[in-house]
């Protein structure tokens, strides 16, 4: 009997369900679920990194890089969803490969905080930039799907099942991409890079692959937020607290699971959206707050809760 | 010629403030190995707490000179108490976690302290100029410029000097450098590293608290001043290499001159030309441009 992969099945049935959900669910539940997807797309970026060791401050980078990409490119008049993303998941693709040639030699503090240098030239140039609003930024039309071009509602329901259909498959692939030789050379990197070296390997490729991913799929979650929002700007997209926000999603879901960022990006989204909506006055207080509460007694993340159940069973 | 000069002392100005705010976070680094980004709460509440005080005292018919005592005080006040909650109820607990997750846990204060700050003092700004209006203004060839701006160089020299002395030629400052040289060690010869790490942190919070109040006559204290100083002492101390005090200080001068260079210059590249020398250092010498070798590890 072929051997079944666990964390695939489980994927398909979540992503199946959420999909006929779609019919049912309410609009403000959509619209968190839509900015759950493309924010955990980012932590899944950010999780391939750290299953090296390597945690980068900068990925609103590739978040912003998507987001804007994809907005300017309505402002020249296309509007179509697949055009959209692909060019914003392209364009940060490409930006990482580049910036991998550098940042693939650095680690630890100093890969996390070089990441954070660009992205933060990212947020000056947009912030210097009057054609993209500055610190305004600009909103964006509704998007078309190959034509089809749907009307109020319908625009949130059509783009969650195409970020949906997206998320899936890149879930999918970034997953099987950990289980092959290249991406199972996370944990030999992380454990002991000079060993690495003289099995043959070389730890830099690695790295610089995994950049490439990571980036790829942050700028997909950019790309996906700002259609999912219909606006884009410089200090909810690139500054360097987002960037903080996804680490945070990262440590929230754990790095165990690929399946596991979209539930703390979840988490996360609910936190905020209660915490800003019940106490405005204090949502960063229970923000931080819950962070210090998950390093201090969750040190795993949520998904280590699984596998403590798991244990507990058998 | 007129346009250089202007620029040098525009770029002195900045410079030593960049100093003042960095030079707390480079401390902490290099002691404890942590990047503090609380430090930019310390800034904040420096800067409030300063704020309050001033106005406090001008209400009062005290000497006028007197408001600057009002400045170091508040640093003290925020420095001690933040510094000593933080350390003693917080960090210690992460000492054997990840570097990240000590990064991640002080961003979490950040954020928590953020909504604190503004519990306190609400959302509207406060202004303190008093200290700056009694010291008057000055002309450097054509152009006017604020004594109270101009004693911020004096200032951050003087905290410079004070730090390197302190940490080269007492007795404190070399127990110090033992336990910067290696932390294990320094504990089986018998340093007490827990009072150390406490001592430290709490001079760094004091040092970033004395950024913000000394800065405060000068602007607008608003929410939201904690988010843009972080990121500018970050720059600043990896472009000098962390943990580096000299390191801060050229850090900064660069940073400062090159900023007001591109302020005057070229207006539209201010914002990140900081970054992208931080950008460019880092490429070329990624440990800064002062930071000891370190030997690595197999």
């Amino acid at each position: 009997m072929r051997h079944v992969d666990k964390t695939v099945t489980g994927l398909t049935i979540a992503f199946a369900v959420l999909f006929l959900a779609d019919f049912f669910m309410a609009e403000w539940v959509r619209f968190i679920g839509l900015q759950s997807l493309a924010r955990g797309a980012v932590a899944l970026g950010l999780l391939v990194l750290w299953r090296t060791g390597l945690v980068s401050f900068g990925h609103a980078l590739y978040f912003g890089i998507g987001a804007y990409a994809a907005a300017m490119l309505t402002l020249i008049g296309y509007h179509d969803a697949f055009f959209l993303v692909f060019a914003g998941t392209l364009a940060s693709g490409v930006l990482a490969f580049l910036l991998g040639f550098l940042l693939r030699r650095y680690r630890a503090i100093f890969f996390a905080l070089l990441n954070m240098a660009f992205s933060m030239i990212l947020y000056g140039v947009i912030v210097k930039t009057e054609e993209l609003g500055s610190t305004d930024g600009f909103s964006l039309h509704p998007p078309t799907f190959l034509g089809y071009a749907p009307q109020g509602e319908a625009v949130q329901t059509t783009l969650f099942i195409f970020t949906l259909v997206f998320t899936y498959i890149v879930t999918v692939g970034v997953h099987l991409y950990l289980k092959t030789t290249l991406g199972g050379m996370s944990m030999a990197v992380r454990e002991n890079e000079i060993r690495v070296e003289y099995l043959g390997y070389s730890a830099e490729k690695v790295i610089h692959v995994k950049y490439v991913f990571s980036g790829l799929v942050a700028g997909f979650g950019g790309a996906i937020m700002a259609l999912a929002i219909g606006q884009v700007d410089p200090d909810s997209m690139a500054n360097w607290n987002v960037s903080g926000e996804f680490v945070f999603i990262t440590i929230l879901s754990g790095i165990g699971n690929v399946g596991a960022t979209y539930i703390g990006a979840l988490v996360f989204e609910l936190i905020r959206t209660y915490a800003f909506e019940y106490a405005p006055q204090i949502w960063q207080f229970i923000l931080g707050g819950s962070l210090l509460a998950i390093i201090m007694f969750l040190p795993d993340g949520i998904w280590s809760l699984v596998d403590r159940l798991r244990k507990s069973e058998g | 010629m007129q346009e250089l000069i202007v620029i040098l002392v525009d770029g002195l100005v900045f410079s030593s403030y960049l100093f003042m705010v960095a030079v707390g976070l480079t401390v902490i680094f290099g002691v404890m190995k942590i990047l503090n980004v609380t430090h930019g709460s310390f800034y904040a509440f420096g800067a409030y707490m300063s704020a309050t005080l001033i106005g406090a005292y001008y209400k009062t018919d005290w000497p006028e000179f007197g408001g600057f005592l009002a400045i170091f005080a508040a640093a003290l006040i925020v420095g001690v108490f933040f510094g000593i909650i933080l350390e003693r109820g917080l960090l210690r607990f992460l000492y054997h976690r990840d570097e990240h997750i000590i990064v991640l846990a002080t961003f979490a204060m950040f954020l928590v302290l953020e909504d604190v700050l503004l519990l306190i003092w609400g959302t509207d700004p406060y202004f303190a100029f008093e200290p700056m209006s009694l010291l008057g203004s000055v002309d450097i060839v054509d152009l006017t410029f604020d004594v109270y701006s101009l004693t911020l160089i004096g200032l951050a020299a003087i905290v410079g000097l004070g730090l390197w002395l302190g940490l080269t030629k007492t007795k404190w400052g070399k127990l110090l450098l033992a336990v910067i040289f290696d932390r294990e060690i320094s504990q089986a010869m018998g340093i007490n590293v827990t009072v150390v790490f406490t001592v430290t942190f709490v001079i760094g919070a004091i040092m970033g608290a004395l950024g913000g109040a000394y800065i405060a006559p000068t602007i607008s204290v608003s929410p939201g001043i904690g988010v843009e100083v972080i990121v500018l002492a970050f720059a600043v101390v990896v472009i000098g290499g962390m943990g580096s005090i000299p390191g801060a200080m050229i850090g900064a001068l660069l940073v400062g001159i090159s900023r007001a260079a591109a302020v005057h210059k070229f207006p539209e590249i201010e914002l990140f030309v900081i970054y992208a020398i931080m950008a460019i250092v880092l490429a070329v010498r990624p440990e800064g441009l002062f930071a000891p070798a370190q030997a690595r590890k197999i």
